[in-house]
């Protein structure tokens, strides 16, 4: 049963094809979450009891392995989802100036959005590019050689191109 | 003469502007007869983007750090054959040796082939090698004697035989077994596995549906980590387009043999590239880590007998039965044999993709193939196996590569993360570093990973912090081995190896933090001290108006001090004075 405290109401309905697909299939879990956050953005609560519901396990199991994969958020996030490398080779090379000149343009901290819901901005661990470190992806686009003024830019364009200030 | 452009569209490339590229130059050849096509990476990651001109299937010319205003230029020296005009792109005859110096196995077709194209990794002998052990009935015993013949060891780490786990999950009774491919590649600065699914998946499916019929596999799954999208996607077209040409599926090759195959995206957690860990998270479970043995070759995935292999370990399988398990042999050295890809970066000056016999030492790879450090500083440590492994020093820079040569500096071969540093990089901070990435990915299982982990990320901090006490030294010491032999899975046995490594050969840099105060590499900013010197100050003003916090102050041509109070130690002033005025220490 669902506590009443919830005030969330999810549009259960965009989830019912993949439970369709996937809630009778063991060892779907990991999947299901995967579609519900990309239907969603995030995984809301009452859509984490939802799916605990249809696929006859308790809300805890759903939560305990939502919250051991980094890729789960419980948050909605910004229009655009800032992953700044700081794996070796990007760390080697600089990424915490590109760090704190993101978080100090964006006044975001790490896990973080921004406060006109545009972007969020997490720290990650390796993107696959190293040798053009430092590297940031901003949802699916990836940039290279970043430094803090290029980075910048690339902000300041989004920025423009969403209107904002 | 017949022409084509390629461009090289690995996640990597497309990230220098490899797209852009390509779409300047779609309009210029559409109407005429130049093919555009799309390859994956060759693996030269700093002259990316780059376009290859072929004349009748052979390169004629390599373009390298094209911009999208070079697409006029390129369009017409395709159309007439006169390079003229492209001259100033094409790559240089000493950055060529970069891959003339290499042996290429796993890679072979990486940056040569149409990724999302079937035929053209037919036409580059793909399938040939399952065609053949279909075809001419080559038993599953004689495909794990080849392998076994050929010495090929796992990829992923460990180096283990890859022959002896195929024919322990052969052996092991039951009808229902799984083949996994590992490629969760969670090694910070190792790409070598995202290169291969972005511009080869198809050499990458057909060493696993060797696998598959080498064990009994019905089913094949490739566990990939979520951050890679485009290699994912290019897998699931690979996939298709096999299972429409009856590469996958019921009876392949009208024989008995069937194999299906799926992706499973990974959820982000280190952890999961440990193999049982990856397949409780692949039975949807939290990724922990289960008790060896009994071993997935006897109970893997839902328990039944399972083979799990790396990406780069299975990309060999097809050559290997193609040319003879004795010709991968002959590479290599009397404890490892055939060749291994690094993915070089950091300091180093040619960052890309290497593929080399073992054997070689780190030298030739980091400064013969490597071109040495950048920006004239000197080198000072090449750190390999990522979190798991440790740092080699330059004393060391002659040190083959080989499992057991490496395993006796104190690193490992690891996965092929090759992450080079120079003088400016502290060692002690590179060691937390590392402490901060396991202690964030333990998975909590047990007690010495979790928590030691976390204390020895703590004692680092105090000591690059400036807080470090007397001692420190032989409690980082005792730590180590405290979580090496109470950790149930190799996260935790391994990851005091970057700390104990660092200890060994860089002793004097933890001694100067901890006694002195001082960061050696000038990089801890805590224990950072800037200052103007009075002789030699001009009063220009500059670093005063560039110092983000206002902590510089003085009249115009007056010597300038910097208040230590204010100082946040970013660094800017130094940059910026023209007269060298200000040091740091
Ligand atoms: C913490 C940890 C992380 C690992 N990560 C990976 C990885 O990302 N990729 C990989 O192939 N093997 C990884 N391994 C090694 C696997 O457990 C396993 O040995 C390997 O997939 C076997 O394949 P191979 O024999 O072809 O190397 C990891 C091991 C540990 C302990
Ligand atoms: S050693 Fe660490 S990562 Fe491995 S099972 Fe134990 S707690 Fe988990
Ligand atoms: S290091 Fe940075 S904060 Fe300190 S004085 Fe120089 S510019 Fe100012
Ligand atoms: S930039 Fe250099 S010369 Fe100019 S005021 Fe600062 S310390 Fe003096
Ligand atoms: S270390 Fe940053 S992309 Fe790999
Ligand atoms: S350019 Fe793709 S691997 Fe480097």
């Amino acid at each position: 049963m669902q506590c009443q405290c919830q005030q969330q109401q999810s549009d259960l309905s965009l989830l019912a094809p993949v439970l369709k697909e996937y809630a009778a299939v063991p060892g779907s879990l990991i999947t299901i979450l995967q579609h519900a956050q990309e239907i969603y953005g995030y995984l809301p609560t009452d859509v984490i009891y939802h799916i605990a519901e249809q696929t006859g396990t308790t809300p805890a199991r759903v939560m305990g392995v939502a919250t051991f994969y980094t890729q789960f958020r419980f948050q909605p996030v910004g229009k655009y989802l800032i992953m700044l490398c700081d794996g070796t080779a990007c760390h080697v090379n600089g990424s915490s100036r590109i760090a704190a000149a993101v978080q100090e343009y964006l006044h975001v901290e790490n896990g973080g959005t921004t406060a006109d819901g545009l972007f969020s901005f997490s720290i990650v661990a390796c993107l696959g590019c190293c040798s053009l470190s430092p590297v940031m992806m901003i949802n699916e686009d990836t940039y290279g050689s970043l430094t803090p003024a290029k980075v910048l830019d690339i902000l300041k364009e989004i920025q423009a191109k969403e209107g904002a200030a | 003469m017949s022409m084509r452009i390629a461009v090289g569209k690995g996640s990597c490339g497309i990230a220098a502007g490899a797209q852009k590229v390509y779409d300047a130059l779609a309009p210029l050849l559409s109407g005429t007869d130049i093919p555009l096509g799309t390859v994956g990476c060759i693996g030269m990651c700093w002259l990316e983007p780059i376009v290859d001109l072929y004349e009748n299937d052979t390169l004629k010319a390599r373009l390298v750090q094209v911009r999208p205003e070079d697409a006029q230029n390129i369009a017409e020296a395709a159309k007439t054959g006169d390079l003229s005009a492209v001259a100033d792109r094409i790559i240089t005859a000493e950055d060529s040796e970069f891959l003339t110096k290499q042996t290429r196995i796993a890679l072979r077709n990486c940056g040569i082939i149409d990724p999302d194209s079937l035929e053209s990794a037919k036409a580059a002998g793909g399938y040939t090698a399952i065609t053949h052990i279909l075809k001419d009935g080559v038993t599953p015993e004689a495909v794990i004697e080849c392998i076994k013949v050929s010495g090929l060891a796992g990829r992923g780490g460990a180096g283990f035989p890859t022959w002896f786990k195929w024919n322990a999950a052969r052996q092991s009774a039951g009808d229902e077994k799984y083949l996994i491919c590992n490629a969760d590649e969670g090694d910070p600065g190792a790409f070598m596995d995202r290169a291969v699914i972005e511009s080869d998946p198809h050499t990458l499916i057909e060493g696993m549906l060797i696998g598959a019929y080498a064990i009994g596999a019905q089913e094949a799954i490739v566990y990939v980590r979520a951050e890679y999208p485009l290699a994912i996607k290019r897998l699931e077209h690979a996939i298709a387009e096999a299972k429409t040409a009856g590469y996958i599926g019921k009876n392949i090759m009208g024989t008995d043999f069937s194999c299906d195959f799926r992706i499973k995206a990974g959820a982000g957690a280190f952890v999961c590239g440990e193999e049982t860990a990856l397949i409780e998270s692949l039975q949807g479970q939290r990724g922990m880590p289960r008790l060896k043995p009994p071993f997935p070759a006897a109970a893997g995935y839902w328990y039944k007998p399972s083979n799990i292999n790396n990406v780069e370990t299975y990309a060999n399988v097809a050559w290997i039965i193609n040319n003879g398990g004795e010709a991968f042999a002959a590479m290599g050295t009397e404890d490892s044999k055939g060749t291994k890809v690094f993915a070089l970066t950091g300091k180093i000056k040619r960052g890309g993709l290497v593929e080399i016999p073992m054997g070689m030492t780190l030298r030739d790879v980091i400064f013969d193939i490597g071109g040495g450090i950048r920006d004239g500083k000197a080198f000072k440590a090449v750190q390999m196996g990522g979190p798991s492994g440790g740092c080699i020093p330059a004393e060391l820079l002659d040190t083959v590569i080989d499992y057991k040569k490496l395993a006796a500096t104190g690193a490992i071969m690891g996965s092929g993360g090759m992450v080079v540093m120079d003088e400016s990089t502290c060692m002690v901070s590179m060691a937390k570093f590392f402490l901060d990435f396991t202690a964030k990915e333990s998975c909590g299982k047990c007690v010495h990973c979790r928590i030691g982990t976390k204390r020895l990320q703590e004692i680092l901090t105090r000591i690059v912090e400036g807080r470090g006490k007397e001692g420190d030294i032989e409690l980082l010491e005792e730590l180590c081995n405290a979580v090496r032999d109470g950790a149930l899975c190799g996260l935790g046995q391994t990851a005091p190896n970057p700390v104990l490594s660092t200890l060994r050969y860089f002793r004097d840099e933890f001694e100067a933090h901890i006694t002195d105060k001082r960061c050696p590499a000038h990089t801890c900013t805590d224990l950072l001290h800037y200052e103007i010197h009075a002789d030699a100050c001009k009063g220009c003003t500059a670093c005063a108006r560039k110092c983000p916090v206002s902590a510089i102050s003085g009249s115009i041509k007056q010597p300038h001090v910097i208040d230590q109070s204010k100082c946040i130690k970013c660094g800017q002033c130094i940059a910026t004075c023209k007269f060298g005025a200000i040091t740091v220490e």
